[in-house]
């Protein structure tokens, strides 16, 4: 039996009036990746967000039920969002380096969060670069904007500016749909090596990604809850109509 | 036969071309005459005297009071008006996703940028008034300041809310703070945007005439202190142009001339300090 990092009971949100997830309740297991699918506009993303509140920067947000992290209840107003955010880190849909070297944006978050001596920064900078495979190609330029690196670096840079801050949870958002297949392949193996250590949740469209990536996987139609179970039960076996006819491409 | 579409590309073509004829056009004209009519009362003894006993009367000397005057006077109003409008501007960040209040606050800095720079200048003169205080150049400094900060402050906000939505979520999604992330990321991706603004500003002070014209005080000295009036280079052009002689008329000028290179030289500089500043921005 794997141990729940997430725990998501009887969770709606609605955005301006509009629900976009209705009663979702579902357990996210500690160390697997976990991918979120279903067509666009299910709310993927929207949950996603949610579990680093960043649905904050939205007007008009209504929630119910609970996401723990922890026995936390991530949807607490009173929660320090600073602490929230070092835990669940978060890679975007497309890059996002912040304007600033490549040094700087793997240690931005470390001098945010007061750990910003320079043995540690250094020697985290390198950890994390390493990581994700990138140390190599910018050692001997760590000075030079983050914006000159192809995007394929510039995801990864994203992902070792995430780790740098140790968080126990990685949400991706479509994180490789912007990159060229190679890229892609690229940021799929770093997540693969990385899910011993990390609670992975990976939104994604793409149907064999989520086959190639997932150890278990949660299906979403029009915000509900379809199906959700470990990856081979699912893929293999799907029992609710919705499911089978998504994977068969009758939609979306 | 032309048709629709054909018509309307041809119409808007000559509309386009009209308008950046008209623009260009009436800026060479204003440049040719000031030049023209400048160029032969142009001098050394200008830019390096002030101005002698009998000067407005066409005598010796040259307005080095007015140009050192000018400098000081801006320096100090855009130095002023940056310490209030950055973090104005910040402010208005922090608040403006969700915030009646921070709309209030920005069509206000709107209707005040509108207003005249003689109304700065006269509600100044008034304070002065209440305070017993004589024109000088920091109360000069103060005019200019306050007339500039509206749109400073705007010009600033206008080019933080450019900055793209990814940037700011990247940054909270690390753990920072909403302030943290304007100091961090958002005031750093507008920088240079916000060098411009601030040379534009610089240059509008410059130029600014009515504003000081009660405030600043004039004189044929350079001011050694605070506390001393101060001349203007676009009074000094207003006075000599208020003259009935014509070769001090013509150094009005070449005054003009002066001033005009000095927001020429502003320009370019603004152009090379935003280009050094675009190294880490994100496009």
């Amino acid at each position: 039996m794997t141990e729940t990092e997430i725990r998501i009971s009887n969770f709606s949100i609605s955005i301006d009036q509009r629900q976009v997830l209705k009663n979702i309740t579902v357990d996210i297991p500690k160390n697997q990746i976990t991918a979120i699918i279903g067509p666009s506009g299910c709310g993927k993303s929207t949950l996603l967000r949610s579990m680093n509140r960043l649905i904050d920067l939205h007007e008009n947000v209504r929630t119910e039920g609970m996401i723990l992290i922890h026995d936390q209840n991530v949807l607490d107003p009173a929660i320090d969002l600073s602490n929230l955010r070092k835990k669940v880190g978060m890679i975007a849909q497309a890059p996002n380096p912040l304007p600033m070297s490549i040094y700087d944006n793997v240690v931005y978050g470390l001098r945010i969060h007061g750990q910003g001596d320079h043995g540690t920064m250094d020697k985290r900078a390198e950890e994390c670069l390493k990581k994700v495979g990138l140390w190599n190609e910018v050692h001997d330029r760590l000075k030079e904007p983050a914006s000159r690196l192809s995007l394929g670096q510039q995801q990864r840079l994203c992902l070792a500016r995430a780790l740098a801050v140790e968080p126990e949870i990685l949400l991706c958002d479509e994180t490789t749909s912007a990159l060229d297949p190679i890229s892609a392949k690229h940021i799929e193996n770093e997540l693969t090596g990385l899910k011993n250590d990390y609670s992975i949740l990976f939104v994604t469209h793409i149907l064999r990604q989520a086959k190639r990536l997932a150890d278990y996987v949660i299906f979403l139609y029009l915000g509900e809850l379809v199906e959700h179970g470990p990856a081979h039960e699912v893929f293999t076996n799907p029992k609710d109509p919705r499911t089978k006819a998504y994977f068969e491409g009758v939609f979306g | 036969m032309m048709d629709r579409r054909t018509a309307e590309e041809s119409f808007f073509k000559t509309l386009m071309y009209l308008s950046i004829i008209i623009v260009v056009g009436s800026l060479f004209l204003v440049f040719a005459i000031v030049i023209m009519k400048g160029i032969g009362a142009l001098n050394i003894a200008m830019v390096t005297q002030v101005p002698h006993g009998g000067y407005y009367l066409g005598r010796e000397g040259g307005i080095l009071n007015a140009i050192i005057g000018s400098v000081y006077l801006s320096t100090g109003a855009i130095i002023f008006a940056s310490v209030i409008s950055l973090p104005t501007a910040w402010y208005l960040q922090n608040y403006s996703e969700r915030s009646n209040y921070a709309t209030l606050v920005r069509s206000m800095l709107d209707v005040a940028a509108g207003i005249p720079s003689l109304i700065y200048g006269a509600f100044i003169f008034l304070v002065m008034i209440m305070v017993h205080a004589r024109a000088s150049l920091l109360w000069g400094i103060i005019t200019v300041g306050v007339f500039l900060v509206p749109l400073l402050t705007r010009a600033i906000d206008e080019i933080m809310q450019m900055v793209p939505a990814k940037l700011k979520e990247a940054s909270l999604s690390l753990g920072a703070s909403r302030l943290e992330t304007i100091f961090h990321v958002v005031t750093r991706q507008a920088l240079p945007g916000i060098i411009t603004a601030v040379l534009v500003a610089f240059g509008r002070g410059i130029g600014d005439a009515a504003s000081v014209l009660f405030t600043a005080g004039y004189t044929d000295s350079i001011p050694t202190s605070l506390n001393d009036p101060v001349a203007t280079l676009p009074l000094a052009i207003f006075f000599q142009l208020g003259t009935p002689f014509p070769q001090v008329q013509q150094r009005a000028y070449a005054s003009g001339i002066i001033l005009l290179i000095i927001v020429f030289v502003i320009c370019i500089g603004s152009r090379y300090l935003s280009k050094k500043f675009t190294k880490y921005v994100i496009k």
